[in-house]
């Protein structure tokens, strides 16, 4: 089991290969389809005028995430109305939908690590070699005990997103995961996908 | 008719975080057939711990916990009305005591309602009027990382070779569990719905998903199709979360429509590993929770 903790350093990165499991801890932003959206039309591409408290989260998010993580995560937090915010389950989401946006989210912020569920594509795959990065799988569902590797919740920006897709800012503790793609172009998604497809039009030629 | 907003809140918390036995089970038996010391394995051993917390603490298992589907069988004199705004008002404490998250997002707008309430279809809530004297009410947290990799087949489809009978729907089925990969949280269960129009199969896909684990469908061929799809999908090698393995598929429930000339759809729901469904029965003054 290795050990992270964030900021990440370039040799902690290269060092890590598919099928390492790793323990995160320290500081990690939860971002999904809004906030990448956001990220990439306000700063990145700039197809969308800053507004109203845009460049106040820019410049706030921008030193956490440089050698820093994102996770894909809409949690479920108590303590809404007292604003005493808590996480009470908190599991990754889908990653491939910010295929479109994460590699440059990752080239222009200097993220190390990627966590979510599913694996993503050619295209963050790129960027991590770039980087570098990885991408980490944390187990799906498995919300009440990730949930309690989140020791304090430092902050949220991005609130009126809603809930589940604001940008929460985090501080962990062994948060458990395995790479499953690495910044040496290796991809335990990309094999998987391979070898069931195999699998499966030799299932289809067979007679029923 | 008697109040059941109470009655009502504490079978979306049993839901949220209290997996069924029957679940539990399977994904036991998984655990105990995959390779020590494999990814898979441990994957495994995760949820299973995870499982365990969330009854402990009361804290929803997953984080997404989907669209509330309701199912409600109710006897002659109820007023589905009634029902309705109970529910309705269940669901919006479920989400302040933490259960549920805040999941309704108008399409439109991008706005979260903040409480769970949408149109008329969030919370989704089916009526029927049944003989005797019993309510009986299930309900479904359909998450939607598992329901993104569903999938719907117009049959024949050449691009796979299958044609309109059971063969060709053993191939659509097998097709939707490689492209679904990982990411509706392997191992799930498929539910299959094999005819209807485009909408009632969907609906039946999802429907069929209430039997038990270990039911089998009555038609003994599609009892045997079912055995045979969740074997074959497990050949596919995805494993829990994509991670490589035996189990992907932990049971696979099918249930044949009738259908027009013209149309053969095959409809497939795919279920995550957090297979969030429960039944509340309501006798006289009594309630049980199943
Ligand atoms: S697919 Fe199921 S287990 Fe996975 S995140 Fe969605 S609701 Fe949770």
């Amino acid at each position: 089991m290795k050990q992270l903790t964030m900021p990440i350093g370039d040799d902690a990165i290269r060092d890590l290969k598919v099928g390492d499991p790793v323990l995160l801890s320290g500081v990690m932003i939860t971002a999904r389809d809004a906030a990448h959206k956001w990220m990439i039309e306000t700063f990145v591409k700039k197809t969308r005028e800053a507004r109203g408290d845009d460049l106040d989260v820019y410049e706030a998010i921008q030193p956490l995430l440089n050698g820093g993580a994102i996770y894909h995560c809409g949690p479920v937090v108590a303590g809404l109305d007292s604003k005493q915010y808590k996480f009470v389950a908190a599991g990754p989401t889908t990653s491939i939908r910010e295929e479109p946006y994460q590699g440059d989210v990752m080239r222009h912020f200097k993220v190390k690590a990627v966590i979510g569920k599913g694996g993503m594509g050619a295209k963050t795959l790129a960027a991590c070699g770039e980087v570098p990065g990885v991408y980490l799988h944390a187990i799906g569902g498995a919300a009440s005990l990730i949930a309690q590797t989140v020791s304090k919740v430092v902050g949220v920006y991005k609130y009126d997103f809603g809930v589940p897709e604001a940008m929460w800012v985090i501080e962990v503790k062994d948060f458990p995961a395995v790479v499953t793609m690495d910044s040496h172009g290796g991809s335990l998604h990309a094999e998987i996908e391979a070898r069931s497809k195999r699998e499966l039009d030799r299932l289809l030629a067979a007679m029923l | 008719m008697r109040d059941l907003t109470e009655q009502l809140i504490e079978l979306v918390r049993r839901t949220s975080t209290d997996l069924s036995p029957d679940v539990q089970q399977t994904l036991e038996q998984a655990r105990a057939q995959e390779d020590a010391g494999s990814a898979a394995q441990s994957a495994l051993g995760t949820i299973l711990e995870n499982v365990e917390l969330s009854r402990r603490n009361s804290t929803p298992i997953c984080q997404d916990t989907g669209t509330p589907i309701f199912y409600v069988q109710h006897p002659a004199g109820w007023s589905t009305r009634k029902l309705r705004e109970q529910i309705r008002a269940a669901i919006v404490e479920a989400t302040q005591k933490s259960y549920l998250r805040p999941n309704a997002v108008d399409a439109i707008t991008d706005k979260n309602s903040g409480n769970n309430l949408g149109d008329n279809a969030f919370p989704t809530i089916h009526f029927e009027e049944i003989e005797g004297d019993e309510l009986i009410v299930d309900v479904m947290l359909k998450g939607g990382g598992c329901e993104n990799v569903g999938a719907q087949y117009s049959l024949p489809n050449s691009q796979l070779g299958a044609g309109r009978d059971l063969a060709g729907v053993r191939k659509v089925v097998l097709d939707a569990v490689q492209k679904a990969q990982g990411q509706g949280c392997a191992p799930g269960i498929l539910g299959v719905a094999i005819g209807g129009d485009r909408g009632s199969s969907f609906y039946a896909s999802k429907e069929v998903l209430f039997r038990k684990m270990d039911e089998k469908s009555p038609d003994p061929q599609l009892a045997a199709l079912e055995d045979r799809l969740t074997a074959e999908a497990n050949q596919l090698g995805i494993g829990p979360m994509g991670f490589g393995g035996k189990t992907t598929v932990l049971a696979t429930k099918m249930t044949g429509l009738h259908r027009l000339p013209a149309s053969f759809f095959v409809s497939v729901s795919y279920m995550c590993w957090a297979h969030r469904r429960r039944r509340m029965i309501v006798r006289g003054e009594e309630v049980i929770y199943e």
